[in-house]
């Protein structure tokens, strides 16, 4: 396997995915859960572009792109506001703590 | 070497995601969150795409780190990160092999087709994909009401105050 820029950049999706879902695994603080699903989706807008460079069809890899970075703004601020007020709400972000109060 | 500058964009993009993860402040992990958008938009950049690097980079960098920083604010740094509820161990090697069998997957599609679509992504949004712009607008409605909620100080109706 050559170091070509194109292997580069799938390498750079595939770690940076990979990093993104080890993180999803073994966070339990919902503030970081949000980060973390913020990597994931750096990666899947990489991947999109990337996919578009090498389809030909740039302009559609760059338009996908557009919509998954405004789609996850919005899940990032509904997540935080969820958040806030579960953390009003129980004292709490930690997960599986949440889960198991009654109220 | 070709292409040396994608190496060094994309292990800094890594290095800060992993940091990101095992900080143990949340505010340090907002930083190195702004960090990946900064470095993946310079990427993207570099790919050809500059609309999307210049969104990634005001959205990613910007909106979203004011935002974590303002709710990190709001809730405090309560929290140490507790032990995973899956062993670390465990989680590593189930990523390892996962991420082993997507590039399996992608790797032998790898080879550039020649230009067939317009490059431009104002012709295609406006032209092509105008749904995606409807969705994009009713998504920001719905940002616009996670904003709100955000922002509301209101105690939900029969919970009592948690904290000071």
């Amino acid at each position: 396997m050559s170091l070509t820029p194109l292997n580069i950049v799938l390498f750079g999706i595939v770690a940076l995915f990979g990093v993104g879902f080890y993180g999803l695994l073994i966070t339990r603080n919902l503030i970081k859960f949000v980060m973390v699903l913020q990597i994931l989706i750096k990666g899947v807008v990489l991947a999109l572009v990337f996919a578009g460079k090498l389809s030909g069809n740039l302009g559609l890899g760059q338009s996908t792109a557009a919509t998954v970075i405004v789609a996850d703004t919005i899940v990032a601020v509904v997540g935080l506001a969820l958040a806030v007020q579960v953390r009003r709400r129980f004292g709490t972000l930690d997960v599986p703590k949440i889960s198991t109060l009654r109220g | 070497m070709v292409g040396m500058e994608y190496l060094l964009l994309l292990l800094g993009a890594i290095f800060c995601a992993y940091r990101a993860i095992v900080s143990k402040k949340i505010l340090s992990s907002t930083i190195y969150l702004a960090c990946i958008s900064a470095l993946v938009s310079a990427v993207l950049y570099l790919l050809g795409a500059p609309q999307v690097a210049v969104m990634e980079l005001s959205v990613g960098a910007g909106l979203v780190t004011v935002l974590l920083v303002y709710a990190v604010s709001v809730v405090g740094e309560d929290a140490l990160d507790p032990a995973s509820v899956i062993p670390k161990p465990l989680a590593f090697v189930v990523v390892g092999l996962v991420a082993a069998f997507l590039g399996w997957m992608i790797y032998p599609s790898i080879q550039i087709a020649p230009e067939t679509g317009p490059v431009d992504l104002a012709s295609v949004l406006w032209q092509s994909r105008v749904l995606d712009v409807w969705i994009q607008i009713v998504l920001i409605f719905s940002g616009v009401m996670g904003v709100l909620g955000l922002l509301s100080e209101r105690m939900p109706e029969g919970s009592k105050e948690t904290h000071s």
